[in-house]
């Protein structure tokens, strides 16, 4: 099956840009809110991915500056999709190396691997840490969007 | 040889590491399956596994599982995936 393209699961109203957050709590409930915005999950989903964080400890801070908020596939997603938050100020984690974070992504999967390629692709996106600072602290999301779309039709020829 | 990556939820961190353990493995010439595990089903899937890749915390509460542990800080970094493999298998 053909799995759904980066720019599809992450569509450019599902960033936003200089977002407001007191604590990381807020900055996953920020891009909690924008995948309940975008029809990827209920509200439920929100909870889950702080409740992860609450079990598991700050490791969805997977580099310097960058956190894949996240939960497990539940009845609370309805769609696999991805969302975007900059954050205006940077926020603590707790993470020993990685803190703090500029940039937080949420991730909501139906199943394990249906997503693995887009996520991989975002990943090879944001390794570029010239990159990460840049995008992170980017005021305009369609800019955003199409810096994504551009380099998933590079990664493609 | 089998490597397993071992996350919280089994869809976020266990992905990117996967696509960085293929790479490394292939980098290093390895002949390797990279599988994915979350962290309730890890110490089942371990018992046949050669190394096992995953984040700080999580190697804190899986404690030892008979196989090295390579501890991995930055999942987007294929680099440092690499280089960890490499040691921790004494390449």
């Amino acid at each position: 099956m053909q799995e759904p393209s980066l720019s599809h699961l992450l569509p450019v109203e599902a960033i936003a840009t200089g977002t407001e957050a007191d604590d990381w709590r807020a900055a996953i409930r920020a891009a909690g809110e924008l995948l309940v915005s975008t029809g990827a999950t209920t509200s439920a989903y929100i909870d889950e991915m702080q409740t992860a964080v609450d079990q598991y400890g700050p490791y969805i801070v997977i580099a310097p500056g960058l956190a894949l908020a996240h939960s497990r596939p539940s009845p609370a997603v309805l769609r696999t999709g991805l969302s975007w938050v900059g954050l205006a100020k940077p926020v603590e984690f707790g993470h020993g190396t990685n803190d703090p974070v500029r940039l937080v992504v949420g991730l909501a999967a139906v199943d394990h691997d249906g997503h693995s390629s887009a996520l991989s692709r975002l990943a090879r996106l944001l390794a570029d840490p010239e990159r990460l600072e840049r995008l992170s602290g980017a005021a305009d999301a369609e800019l955003i969007h199409n810096t994504i779309s551009e380099y998933e039709s590079s990664e493609e020829t | 040889m089998k490597i397993l990556a071992v996350c919280g939820m089994g869809i976020g961190t266990s992905i990117l590491l996967k696509s960085n353990a293929e790479k490394a493995a292939k980098d290093l010439g390895l002949d390797a399956d990279v599988e994915v595990a979350d962290i309730g089903t890890a110490r089942g899937a371990a018992s046949t596994a050669d190394v096992v890749l995953t984040s700080g915390e999580l190697a804190a509460e899986l404690g030892d599982m008979g196989v090295p542990v390579v501890v991995v800080d930055n999942f987007v970094d294929g680099d440092e995936v690499r280089s960890k493999l490499g040691a921790a298998l004494e390449l």
